[in-house]
């Protein structure tokens, strides 16, 4: 028993770690192709003294960018963390966690890798916590990250952040509903399980992105607004809104936001891949039992997150921000309908093959 | 008034899903990410600077060595900010360029004055004082960044000239030509 809640806790630390680091490093990733979208280098400069030094691989680290997610962590943690005098402090204080938090929960139900056990053939999922609901865990946990969003715009007391705030709650309220529509058809396509893991299990010869590419393509853009990623980044929308919801924030708190917003990124790729492409399995290929194979199905699933996180950068870097009217408009009048179609659109097909059968 | 109404075919539905816009733009940003980087990585490297740049004004020696500056002030006099002193002085004798007759003796340019004009290079008669490619110019006291004579030759070093006019002079007093 205790050792059973020591494994455990090893092993959300693990992955907790895993996850802040992935998020420094989307940061990285985001500010390298920022740059080479620009035709500038990136960050080039920052060196940590031994391992910078050594001759090649130091130069070749530096010039990556390496460690300057260690820079800017350190710069967050060690500035001046300001308390503006006209704040409500208690909720000024409480929304960058509240941000945070909901970002961190959701990657406990989210599996991210498979381990066939050799001797009985069972495969069981690589995750925290294995819950038969496990999407509308995530999607109610990560819902609640807009909550940070608000209180922070609303208790800064000072007109961007509190416009930033509407802004976030009227996207959030406009996007949640697409959002959980184009998930349905994948569900009902599996059988109507809930369980993340059988949804993954059931792609391993075709991908659900191949199957139902409206439901994808609905989610990957509810994905981007609910994420608040350009084109949809209406609360923090810097050219409008000084920097929206955390124009009054600084040092660790706005650290606390940033760091949010990537595992939220992380986390949302995550679950796009597990639903539309497939989760830690290939097509037409089936990964050794045992360790190996954990350890490979949990590397193909980064690296299919690093792909959807890359694509996230790529778009950002590629497109203006929408109007404000536009992302409603687009929201309530487009994705919407289109997403109920959808829906109604599998629904039949899905009663129709099962009436086949 | 003639107008010309221009017709405005209404977007297809493919145009108005944005989707194909947005996937030429993706695919523009992909190429760009390929390209090198255009950035000057500054203080490593260095920009080219173009011929007749004004750079800080720097004052030059033949390449004799000999300094051309003959201290005629006519560059103090022309300087807009004032920021050129100059204090005459003598060439000995028994110096090989005696008949040069002068020479600095102190020469400053306040670069906290200098504005870059290049008056003072258009006006010196003996081509001794240019503009050339320094382009920062740094100090931790007003008194260091009053460029004082040696500092100034140290700057601007030899140039080619194209006259020697003093060796002219020199030679023909000695031998004699039609203007002696
Ligand atoms: S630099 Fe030229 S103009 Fe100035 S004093 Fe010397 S010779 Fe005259
Ligand atoms: S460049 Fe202009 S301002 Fe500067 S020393 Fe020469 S004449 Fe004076």
């Amino acid at each position: 028993m205790v050792t059973d809640t020591l494994g455990l806790v090893m092993k959300a630390f693990i992955v907790i770690g895993a996850v802040m680091t992935m998020a420094g490093y989307a940061v990285l990733l985001e500010r390298k192709v920022a740059a080479r979208v620009q035709g500038r280098p990136g960050p080039n400069r920052t060196q940590i003294p031994i391992l910078g030094s050594i001759p090649v691989i130091g130069t070749f680290l530096t010039r990556l960018g390496v460690f300057q997610p260690a820079a800017d962590g350190l710069k967050f943690l060690f500035k001046e963390d300001p308390l503006p005098g006209h704040v409500n402090k208690f909720y000024y204080v409480l929304a960058p966690m509240v941000a945070f938090i909901p970002a961190m929960l959701t990657m406990t139900v989210l599996p991210f890798g498979a381990v066939t056990d050799p001797v009985t053939g069972a495969t069981s999922p690589i995750v925290l916590a294995d819950l038969d609901i496990g999407i509308l865990f995530i999607l109610a946990v990560s819902s609640l990250g807009v909550y940070g969003i608000i209180l922070g715009g609303w208790s800064s007391n000072s007109k961007y952040p509190f416009l930033g705030g509407v802004r976030a709650s009227a996207q959030m309220i406009s996007y949640e509903i697409a959002l959980g529509l184009s998930i349905l058809p994948v569900f009902l396509w599996f059988g109507g399980t809930l369980n993340l893991f059988n949804v993954v299990e059931g792609q391993s010869q075709v991908w659900t992105a191949l199957v139902q590419p409206v439901s994808a393509l609905i989610f990957l853009i509810a994905l981007f607004a609910e994420t608040n990623r350009l084109p949809f980044d209406m609360p923090e929308s810097e050219t409008d809104l000084v920097a929206g919801y955390n124009t009054e924030y600084g040092a660790f708190k706005f650290g606390l936001f940033f760091v949010g917003e990537y595992t939220h990124i992380i986390i949302g790729s995550g679950v796009f891949v597990v639903l539309f492409l497939g989760g830690w399995t290939l097509p037409f290929i089936t990964l050794p039992a045992g360790m190996v194979g954990a350890v490979l199905s949990v590397l193909i699933f980064l690296a299919k997150v690093f792909c959807i996180v890359f694509f996230f950068m790529w778009v950002r870097w590629t497109l203006p921000r929408f109007r404000y009217d536009q992302v409603m408009n687009l929201g309530w009048n487009k994705l919407l309908p289109l997403a109920i179609g959808n829906l109604v659109f599998y629904a039949i097909v899905i009663a129709v093959i099962e009436q086949l059968n | 008034m003639a107008t010309k109404v221009v017709e405005r075919k209404p977007l297809s539905l493919a145009e108005r899903s944005y989707l194909p816009q947005i996937v030429s733009g993706l695919r523009v940003t992909m190429k760009n990410m390929f390209k090198p980087p255009v950035t000057l990585e500054y203080p490593d490297e260095r920009p080219d600077i173009p011929p007749g740049y004004r750079g800080v004004p720097t004052l030059v020696k033949d390449p004799d060595g000999r300094e051309k500056c003959v201290s005629c002030q006519l560059c103090e006099f022309v300087c807009p900010p004032k920021a050129i002193r100059i204090i005459p002085g003598e060439i000995p004798e028994d110096a090989e360029t005696a008949h040069v007759e002068k020479a600095p003796e102190e020469f400053e340019i306040n670069m906290l004055r200098c504005i870059y004009c290049g008056l003072c290079q258009e006006v010196c008669p003996e081509e001794a004082i240019f503009l050339q490619d320094i382009f920062s110019v740094t100090g931790t006291s007003r008194e260091e960044l009053v460029f004082k004579k040696d500092k100034l030759y140290a700057l601007g070093g030899t140039l080619p000239d194209s006259h020697f006019k003093w060796e002219k002079k020199k030679s023909a007093e000695l031998t004699g030509n039609p203007h002696h």
